[in-house]
């Protein structure tokens, strides 16, 4: 595999700017300055970089509550990011979304969404558009969604429509074991999510989600396939979230101290580090510098966060339609 | 026909005597029935557009084993889409599973990424199998993603009783679908409000859904012959009178007629108020003839508890309750499931015999 020095430092950038804004979420989260829940996805930024890594901003991804990470790499800025967490006018989606449903559509971004399994549909309908309009070359789609979601009728519908109509999909299963609390060796029916892909008649690939590189090459190989209109393709990203299931989760409840001790030494972020360096791809001095960069990104958008303004109450009633404005403001 | 003269034809049809366009009517147009007048306008609609696209259970129906090609065999439940899959091809007129989640899901990312799709769910019953993607995707999108997006699809599906369908597939829940902010619900009443509304659903840049009552769909009645548009919220007066206001949506529009008709026999001159469109609805025309007639019966084919019928009367007891005479009536299905046998099921739907004893017992006669 052959990676430019470009993308490899894209690769760094893009997980320890997951890392740290999860990081950074969750402090100003139990500081009070988020206005709700967050579910942290630290642990699991090799999937979302090495898969959007093959992206651009025409091709289109579905999230899930755990959002921050893809939205991170698909190219989101973080100030409206936070400040969209934080509830803020200057938010994403003027404060009127939230974690859980962050999105830009400039970006080729459809939104974090609350309903597990529900996103996934809907990268399947904007490789439907790409199809129509014989763009599949330049505009896929990719699911993001989880091991929980892989109960989810609606993922199993999805599925088939987009192999029966041979659409640009990408499947992306983030298997992190635990759906809220639910191990997935009790609630799926399988060791091997990725092989449900032969009930498709659509390839289906196992990866090591704990390292980018081995979640480049076979996102590398679902991308291309889109593009060159075969069809869909299931991955399941093997991964591990290292926070509960939200901010105030604690796993340990659910989960053993030595299951979570073993992801943390096979870490994305450092098990980049080590093989970079040791290879001499990229130095040390480098590798700082990006984490100085990021540390003061996380910073600004803190701060400018903080210091934007709340949407004005009008705001209640904007944007729930386009050409209709409900003049009944509620009945009081 | 331009817009604004279709708009100016509903201000014609508001007016006594011009009631319902007919021959004689200032339109080149004819007599059809309500299912081609459908097809019609979902022809004109995918020629005006080529980002418009229909896709649903069977609406080609068919493929030839050999050469993979749609048959049109079914050319969608109830024919509403026949020949389409010839003149548009399968990429257009797109067969789908039976698969409502995953359809419906497909449909609203294919809307929020620049294509204005059209899905036939079939029954109405259907919905509840795709609701998650009507409530959570199609209807919250625009709002919760701050106004950055919207939602250009029209739905449509089969509600109603009376053709032995039974409990699974005889649905009217209007009220489920009028209750999702950020969804919109049409209900036409015959051939020339089906092919304006259908316009105006496909055209409109939020999530429509168009519930075709399947009374109706073999009904005939004058439709002009070029495309038109009914404005989205907008009621009309089928009947004036001074007596009482009759509310009727989507076949209760003609159940409610039917009384008028019956009950002005008898010298009470009933007032018909078709609502067209429950979500927005027209508050005004049920405040303006309520105001005049000061008596009311709302009348909805849908199981009575939170429905639409519900809704109007909160309404009427809200904002016109110093002109009432007499409380507000509502003549609804009852709080079951629709029967199949046919003595049974003729009694769950509203009546016109039902609406003309309502209002004698409200007048004292």
């Amino acid at each position: 595999m052959r990676i430019s020095r470009e993308k490899l430092r894209w690769l760094y950038e893009t997980m320890y700017r997951i890392r740290r804004f999860e990081e950074t979420m969750l402090e100003q989260t139990f500081r009070g300055n988020a206005m709700g829940v967050t579910h942290p996805s630290d642990g699991q930024e090799a999937v979302p970089t090495g898969i959007c890594a093959h992206l651009t901003e025409k091709d289109w991804i579905g999230s899930t509550h755990r959002g921050h990470g893809h939205c991170i790499a698909k190219g989101l800025d973080t100030k409206a990011m936070m400040a969209e967490i934080m509830g803020r006018y200057t938010g994403q989606c003027k404060g009127k979304g939230g974690s859980m449903h962050i999105a830009d559509f400039s970006k080729g971004m459809l939104g974090a969404n609350a309903i597990v399994g529900a996103s996934v549909p809907l990268a399947v309908g904007a490789a439907l558009t790409a199809k129509y309009r014989g763009m599949e070359n330049e505009s896929v789609g990719v699911a993001f969604f989880g091991d929980g979601a892989t109960s989810q009728g609606v993922v199993h519908e999805s599925m088939n429509l987009a192999a029966i109509w041979k659409l640009p999909v990408v499947f992306a299963c983030e298997n992190n074991q635990y759906a809220e609390a639910t191990p997935a060796w009790y609630a799926v029916s399988t060791d091997d999510i990725s092989a449900r892909a032969d009930s498709y008649g659509i390839p289906g690939v196992q990866v090591d989600g704990m390292d980018v590189f081995a979640v480049y090459e076979a996102a590398g190989q679902a991308v291309e396939r889109a593009r060159a209109g075969e069809g869909p393709t299931l991955l399941e990203l093997k991964t591990y979230r290292y926070h509960g299931h939200f901010h105030a989760d604690d796993p340990k409840k659910y989960r053993k101290s030595d299951e979570e001790e073993e992801y943390q030494e096979r870490d994305c972020i450092k098990g980049f580090e080590n093989l970079v360096t040791k290879q001499g791809a990229m130095t040390e001095d480098e590798l700082e510098e990006v984490r100085n960069d990021i540390e003061q990104e996380m910073q600004d958008a803190v701060d400018f966060a903080l210091n934007s303004p709340m949407p004005p109450i009008e705001e209640l009633y904007s944007d729930v339609y386009v050409n209709y404005s409900n003049p009944v403001a509620g009945l009081r | 026909m331009t817009t604004a003269q279709a708009t100016e034809a509903i201000s014609v049809l508001n007016d006594p005597g011009v009631l319902v366009p007919g021959p004689g009517y200032d339109v080149p147009g004819a007599v059809v029935r309500y299912r081609d007048a459908f097809n019609q306008t979902l022809r004109d609609e995918l020629n005006r557009d080529q980002d418009v696209f229909i896709m649903g259970e069977d609406i080609s129906g068919g493929f030839d084993r050999d050469t993979h090609e749609p048959l049109d065999a079914w050319g969608g439940p109830f024919a509403a889409t026949k020949g389409l899959v010839q003149d548009f091809g399968p990429e257009r007129i797109r067969d789908a599973p039976i698969s409502e989640a995953g359809f419906v899901g497909a449909a609203v990312g294919a809307a929020l990424t620049g294509l204005r799709p059209v899905v036939d769910l079939m029954y109405f019953d259907f919905v509840t199998v795709a609701y998650d993607q009507l409530l959570s995707n199609a209807a919250k999108s625009r709002y919760m993603f701050g106004g950055q997006t919207k939602v250009p699809m029209t739905l449509f599906a089969r509600s109603g009783g009376g053709t032995g369908h039974a409990a699974q597939h005889s649905e009217s829940f209007y009220s489920m679908l009028a209750h999702i902010p950020g969804l919109k619900v049409v209900v036409p009443s015959d051939p020339y409000t089906v092919r304006g509304l259908l316009a105006s659903a496909i055209r409109d840049d939020d999530p429509v859904f168009l519930v075709n009552d399947k009374k109706l769909i073999n009904m005939e009645g004058f439709c002009p012959e070029e495309s038109f548009e009914i404005p989205l919220g907008k009621g009309r007066y089928l009947k004036h009178g001074d007596d009482i206001t009759l509310i009727g949506m989507s076949y209760t529009s003609v159940v409610c007629k039917q009384a008028a008709d019956a009950l002005a026999e008898e010298g009470i001159e009933a007032e018909v108020v078709d609502m067209l469109s429950l979500s927005p609805f027209d508050e005004e025309i049920i405040l303006e003839s309520v105001m005049k007639t000061n008596r009311v019966v709302i009348v909805d084919e849908d199981t009575p508890r939170a429905s639409m019928a519900s809704e109007f009367a909160a309404i009427i007891a809200d904002k016109a309750f110093d002109y009432l005479d007499a409380p507000v009536k509502r003549v609804t299905g009852p709080h079951t499931p629709v029967p199949y046998n046919k003595g049974l099921e003729t009694a769950f739907m509203p009546q016109p015999d039902d609406v003309v004893s309502t209002v004698k017992a409200m007048l004292d006669i």
